[in-house]
């Protein structure tokens, strides 16, 4: 499904991921963590194509497709979702509305009908009682006037409308209580099948209570200096980020 | 926002803006008759006796005429005017059959006018029947027809030409013309006080809601004339109406030069509602042609209780100077002002409103957004005036600009005079890029660039849309999609 291949990115002028290889197959979730500074949301920001990220040497495919050529709208297209670490406000723009503008742009670029705004009500309104979240999501304009932990739900309940085939949550634990935060990795979960892969980006082991990842990788430096399973993540709380550069 | 990505939303707009035709651009092809240009006191006497108006009218015009020739052109708005030639314009023109006979309905009317008012979008035939809104079309310096005369009669409400309200009302007009916007009010107006042509007449009797959207739709379709349209709406005890204009002219490179006035008077719990599209040809992408468009608005809230709202969506013009105020001297009345104003290449723009409050308990509401593009210079201007005996006034005032592209400018000029200590005045500004962020958000989102540009600024537009009558709020959106990105389907 994605396979990066020896990568080096800059962010601005500098030099962030140093040689990073990764490969994820459907179905999968990847849990990348390290301290603060290690390139994780560079990571996320590259596989998204924010434009402050650049690569500078190495490979990127995603589902055959050479994903650096795409522009960031068709790469959303081709399935990639990235959960913001700070999602933005648009006033004056209904959530609702910004979701199907989203919903039929990426349906058009893969060349499929768009669909009413009725027959999208009734579907977003199934998606929202699914994931326990309040209506009144739907007619607030795009994140203005939440709470930090509203705007992560908001993030959550995006990427199961918009059912990407690779979701990319980019510290989407940071900053949330104990409650929105199961609410977050119940979403998740939900979502997880076997064609869909995600890559969670976390600073803690907290969030890997709730969603169990299949892999776990540090990533120090710019480059992934440790892979394994989740008692990876285990091993990483009790000991800090310290042991890695010993 | 970062220079790079700057740069690439200017290049994509410049890119799709010269690519873009203005759709109404058109010139229609028809017999007129217009007098030669120049102005002195003999044109206007011509004017006024093509119009075949009574003598007060004709002295009101010459006093008007003679105040006009002693008053300095004004500048002190953010403004680059060129020098107008006033003796170059041809101050009437109108369509030949309209000229000798008036059509008394739409079946006389040129069927080459019915079909330039069909091909802007405003069927007349079709407007009457289908939409339930009633049109007077304004072409050049004549009306040329109202429509829905008959059910608005019955109501009691009169909606027609100035010219015939001159004829058929002289009282009514006698008695308002000048009240609210004398002629001496400004350079402007004086000189369409002078020559003003054609334009909209509305009463409302008492008690009476009027049954339909009323609205005027101006054209100006010849070469070297200007239009001066004189518009005036009486609304009387408790009652209501809800006004809609819309303007348009073909593309030429002269600049064409159009000076109206509107006034409203609202009684004793009255509301008027007045909105407009005002989408005059803005010149090309170098900045060359367009409309000229100063116009004076102003409604005087005479009575307690009284409302006027004026709501607009200007995208036209070359140059627009326009500030459609409330007088609120009624106790308890209110004044509102919603608009949207966008400027794009050359474009200039200044622009706001005045509330003047003089009655007790009186409150005014102003929202402005602008958006500046291309190398757009876009103002608000804005004056709150809280008299001494106007206890308790309150105004409230929020003025947002975005800027799209590097050379484009935006300017804010608020005035407040509060001769009162228990007025509240409060105002808001803010200032904003589209941001690269939102941009991103959108884009990630899969909503490609031109389309996120456009819902994000009607997003930044919905305070004011939403206060437009439904039809309208669909074609604002849409004409701010084409100002803004070409013909993008």
């Amino acid at each position: 499904m994605l396979e990066i291949k020896n990568i080096h990115a800059k962010a601005g002028d500098k030099n962030i991921l140093k040689n990073l290889n990764l490969s994820v197959k459907p179905g999968e979730v990847h849990a990348i963590m390290g301290p603060n500074g290690s390139g994780k949301s560079t990571l996320g920001n590259l596989l998204a194509g924010m434009p402050h990220v650049e690569a500078t040497e190495g490979s990127v495919h995603f589902k055959g497709k050479n994903l650096l050529e795409l522009e960031p709208e068709e790469r959303a297209g081709e399935g990639v979702f990235l959960a913001f670490q700070y999602p933005v406000e648009i006033p004056g723009v209904n959530n609702m509305y910004f979701l199907r503008t989203a919903y039929n742009a990426q349906r058009k670029y893969r060349g499929e009908e768009g669909i009413d705004s009725a027959g999208f009500l009734r579907m977003v309104k199934d998606k929202i009682n699914k994931l326990h979240m309040k209506d009144d999501l739907l007619k607030r304009p795009v994140n203005v006037g939440f709470s930090g932990g509203e705007k992560k739900r908001n993030e959550v309940f995006q990427m199961a409308v918009l059912e990407p085939s690779l979701a990319i949550l980019d510290e989407t634990d940071s900053g949330l209580d104990i409650d929105a935060l199961k609410i977050v990795a119940d979403g998740v979960n939900q979502l997880r099948d076997s064609n869909r892969s995600f890559i969670i980006i976390t600073h803690y082991q907290r969030l890997l209570d709730y969603i169990e990842p299949d892999y776990v990788h540090v990533l120090a430096d710019g480059q992934i200096v440790k892979s394994g399973s989740k008692k990876l993540a285990l091993e990483l709380e009790e000991q800090g980020y310290g042991w890695l550069d010993a | 926002m970062s220079e790079r990505n700057e740069a690439v939303i200017d290049n994509k707009l410049v890119r799709q803006r010269a690519s873009e035709r203005y759709k109404e651009g058109f010139y229609t092809n028809i017999e007129s008759i217009t007098i030669p240009p120049g102005l002195d006191e003999d044109t206007i006497r011509l004017i006024s006796a093509k119009k075949k108006e009574p003598e007060w009218l004709l002295e009101y015009r010459l006093n008007a005429f003679r105040e006009w020739l002693k008053m300095p052109t004004p500048d002190w708005a953010k403004l680059n005017v060129p020098e107008i030639d006033f003796q170059a314009i041809s101050y009437y023109s109108s369509p030949k059959t309209k000229a000798e006979n008036a059509p008394k309905s739409l079946d006389e009317v040129d069927p080459k006018i019915l079909e330039t008012y069909e091909k802007l979008g405003v069927p007349l035939h079709e407007r009457e029947r289908l939409a339930g809104v009633a049109v007077d079309a304004v072409f050049d310096s004549v009306s040329v027809g109202t429509t829905f005369r008959k059910e608005l009669a019955e109501a009691g409400v009169i909606f027609c030409s100035f010219s015939e309200a001159v004829q058929d009302h002289p009282e009514l007009v006698r008695e308002y013309l000048g009240t609210v916007v004398p002629p001496r009010d400004n350079y402007f107006a004086a000189l369409n006080a002078a020559v003003f042509s054609d334009g909209s007449f509305v009463y409302i009797p008492k008690d009476t809601r009027c049954p339909m959207e009323l609205s005027t739709y101006f054209r100006i379709n010849a070469n070297h004339t200007g239009q001066f349209e004189r518009t005036l709406i009486i609304a009387e005890d408790n009652s209501y109406v809800s006004y809609l204009e819309g303007c348009t002219a073909p593309m030429r490179d002269e600049n064409q030069l159009h000076a109206a006035v509107v006034e409203l008077i609202a009684k004793d719990e009255a509301n008027i509602k007045y909105s407009t599209v005002q989408n005059w040809y803005p010149g090309d992408e170098d900045g060359k042609g367009g409309i000229y468009n100063f116009v004076t608005k102003r409604g005087l809230c005479a009575g307690i209780k009284s409302k006027i709202s004026w709501t607009q969506v200007e995208t036209g013009s070359a140059i627009t100077w326009k500030y459609p105020s409330c007088i609120l001297r009624g106790d308890h009345s209110s004044g509102e002002f919603y608009s949207v104003a966008l400027t794009n290449n050359y474009q200039q723009a200044d622009t706001g409103t005045k509330m003047i409050h003089l009655g007790k308990n009186t409150k005014s509401t102003v929202i402005s957004k602008g958006i500046s593009v291309g190398k757009s210079q876009n103002s608000y201007r804005g004056l709150v005036r809280v008299a001494k005996r106007a206890d308790y006034a309150r105004n409230f005032t929020q003025c947002d600009s975005l800027l799209i592209g590097k050379e484009c400018g935006a300017h804010t000029f608020p005035y407040t005079e509060s001769g009162n200590m228990t007025a509240k005045l409060e105002h808001e500004a803010t200032t904003s890029k589209i941001s690269e962020d939102q941009l991103n958000y959108c884009l990630q989102r899969g909503i490609p660039e031109e389309e996120a540009i456009s819902l994000i600024v009607d997003g930044f537009c919905k305070q004011v849309f939403k206060e437009l009558p439904m039809e309208f709020a669909v074609e604002a959106k849409a004409l701010l999609d084409v100002s803004l990105e070409g013909a993008i389907g």
